[in-house]
């Protein structure tokens, strides 16, 4: 494991949390730092975790009832009066239905909006596919301008949610709805658009975002027992991508595999697919969702079923090793 | 706001005649672009820019102003030529328009040009972005009105309704409407292509204040407008009758004429009528 990323010590027992609860408590910080911080919510204010703003700032608290797409353009509206303002829906309704909204009103309007998808990820369980949000990383990355970001955990989408208010310009924040491991501490150095080495490896490397994060490092800490070195950076920044980083690990072990819960067309597999291509081609596979919609069930059997468990994993790495 | 004086009308009439020539030059130039819709907001505009906002043309970002914000993008050409007229740029720019590098785009560009306040094109989303300013500047105690024109077509589309619900629910009184009832779309007259009436019921169910004008009629405009101003705890929209074309005679009302620019023979005995209607206008405030 690399010190330098501060992980939790006992890393097979981590607490678990929502990373839309690190949202919710994100977004007051951000109130506390930030006078011109509003959030709008559209009738889905305690399941985004908007709540506790609203609880502490009703004032700068909007609520649109059942519609999204206004509350993308009122936000947009604001934000060129100089308000911060956090939108706060499921990513399958915000960016979902209210992508044209975003394209016009916020990205080509270079308004100062932040877009938070809550519920996104097959994990979102027994909602069934209609609430599982599987493209929204892809919509929002092919927006120019559009920062996107995929918090790994809790504590990271705290972070994330107050250095979002803080940089100028749209961002898409992406949260899960179930707890998941909280695999980093207070002390995780966390900056857009850099990437976190969490841990090193000679032979492949595995680049992932959101919670699954963790079952990278589970995958890459089991691998180990098989003489497979295997490196997990955890690349919250799907937009603007850590070219850098990604191909400084892609020469060291030459194979990579990319970890989200997330269609493979047009999410971090895609965009680190499309940037390899151009620098410095090296075999890869991609762990995600293939062409398919979700379906009801337990968060854990779903991403076992759609190929995005530790095993799968496990098999996708020794899978890329045998094209190197 | 200023009353507005008989020479003053005569000056806005004139002012009004030269947008409608402005409009007519730059879509022949630009050999594409909207010609109806335009050609009948040009009063509006011209009461707009040149009597009913507070604004600056040469600070165009001045916090002070009034914001404009255009909803049905596609009718720019009459924002562009009453922006040009009133100094934000060069009359000669508005030859540019739809050109490449130009910052008179086809459906106007926050960005491009200072002054726009929003981007806008896609139907429907002009009036969430300008209650969106309204509620920011209440929140704010800024007293600025903001001023969205809007197109009767757009009010098929859902979210026109969404944000109009909104408005009444945040009282938003510093906010006005401007409803260009010119009862033609894209693909014909609305009552065929998806019936709108009774607007002025529908605004007043949900909560609006509605005054209905001839949008011709610049008085009526700017006194709805004060009116406007003194209506506590509601929006209100100005639903303005207007003719689409107006001021081109084969233009007026035909919804072919919604999405189309005039060839150079159309423009050439365009600009004639406007200029006739010009010395009409200049005549008739002699007597």
């Amino acid at each position: 494991m690399n010190p330098n990323a501060y992980l939790l010590k006992d890393i097979l027992k981590p607490e678990m949390k929502a990373t839309r609860d690190g949202y919710g408590e994100g977004l007051v910080l951000a109130g506390e730092k930030n006078k011109n911080v509003v959030v709008l919510c559209a009738d889905l204010t305690e399941s985004t975790r908007s709540l506790a703003f609203q609880k502490k700032f009703p004032e700068r608290f909007v609520e649109l009832g059942v519609a999204e797409q206004n509350m993308a353009s009122v936000a947009a509206g604001m934000a060129l009066e100089g308000k911060v303002p956090f939108v706060s829906s499921y990513a399958t309704f915000s960016p979902g239905r209210n992508n044209e909204q975003i394209r016009t009103t916020i990205a080509y309007n270079e308004a100062n909006v932040k877009i938070a998808g809550a519920h996104a990820g097959i994990s979102v369980g027994p909602d069934g596919a209609t609430h599982q949000a599987l493209e929204d990383i892809g919509l929002m990355r092919m927006l120019p301008g559009m920062t996107v970001i995929v918090p790994c955990d809790y504590e990271e989408a705290k972070k994330a949610t107050v250095a979002a208010a803080e940089m100028a310009g749209p961002v898409y924040l992406r949260f899960g709805r179930e707890k998941s491991p909280m695999m980093t501490t207070s002390h995780t150095p966390f900056k857009i658009g850099q990437a976190e080495v969490f841990k090193d490896g000679r032979d492949a490397v595995i680049f992932a975002c959101g919670p699954l994060v963790y079952n990278a490092l589970r995958a890459a800490l089991d691998l180990e027992a098989e003489k497979i070195s295997v490196a997990v950076v955890n690349h919250h920044t799907v937009k603007p991508l850590d070219g850098e980083t990604i191909l400084k690990c892609a020469h060291k072990t030459r194979a990579v595999v990319t970890v989200e819960e997330h269609q493979i067309y047009g999410g971090l597999g895609g965009a680190v697919a499309e940037f390899l291509a151009g620098a410095s081609p090296v075999p890869m596979e991609f762990i995600g969702v293939r062409d398919k919609f979700g379906e009801s069930g337990r968060p854990d059997e779903l991403i076992e079923k759609y190929g995005m468990g530790v095993e799968s994993i496990k098999k996708v790495v020794r899978k890329v090793l045998t094209r190197k | 706001m200023e009353a507005l004086h008989e020479t003053k009308l005569k000056q806005l009439e004139l002012k009004a005649n030269q947008i409608r020539q402005d409009i007519i030059a730059m879509l022949v130039e630009a050999g594409s672009g909207h010609s109806a819709g335009p050609l009948g907001m040009a009063d509006i505009f011209t009461a707009l820019y040149f009597h009913v906002l507070k604004h600056d043309p040469k600070h165009p970002e001045w916090p002070g102003r009034d914001r404009l914000v255009l909803s049905n993008g596609h009718i720019c050409p009459v924002r562009y030529a009453a922006m040009a007229e009133a100094g934000y740029f060069p009359v000669s720019e508005l030859k540019t328009l739809r050109r490449l590098g130009s910052r008179l785009q086809g459906h106007p560009h926050r960005i491009a040009l200072p002054g726009m306040e929003t981007t806008s094109g896609p139907l429907g989303s002009g009036l969430s972005q300008a209650a969106g300013m309204a509620l920011a500047l209440k929140m704010d105690g800024v007293s600025n009105r903001v001023y969205c024109a809007m197109s009767d077509g757009e009010h098929d589309a859902g979210q026109t309704w969404e944000a109009v619900m909104f408005a009444a629910k945040y009282k938003l009184n510093n906010l006005t409407g401007i409803l260009d009832r010119n009862n033609i779309q894209i693909d014909g007259y609305t009552e065929d292509i998806m019936p709108l009436d009774d607007l002025k019921n529908k605004y007043e169910a949900f909560n609006w204040h509605v005054i209905e004008i001839n949008g011709h009629n610049m008085r009526e405009f700017v006194d709805a407008c004060a009116t406007a101003e003194t209506i506590f705890e509601k929006p209100t929209v100005i639903i303005a009758h207007t003719v689409p074309g107006q001021g081109v005679d084969f233009m007026e009302g035909k919804f072919e004429w919604h999405g189309k620019p005039p060839n150079k023979e159309e423009a050439a005995e365009a600009l004639r009528e406007l200029r006739t209607l010009q010395g009409q206008i200049e005549a008739s405030h002699l007597e």
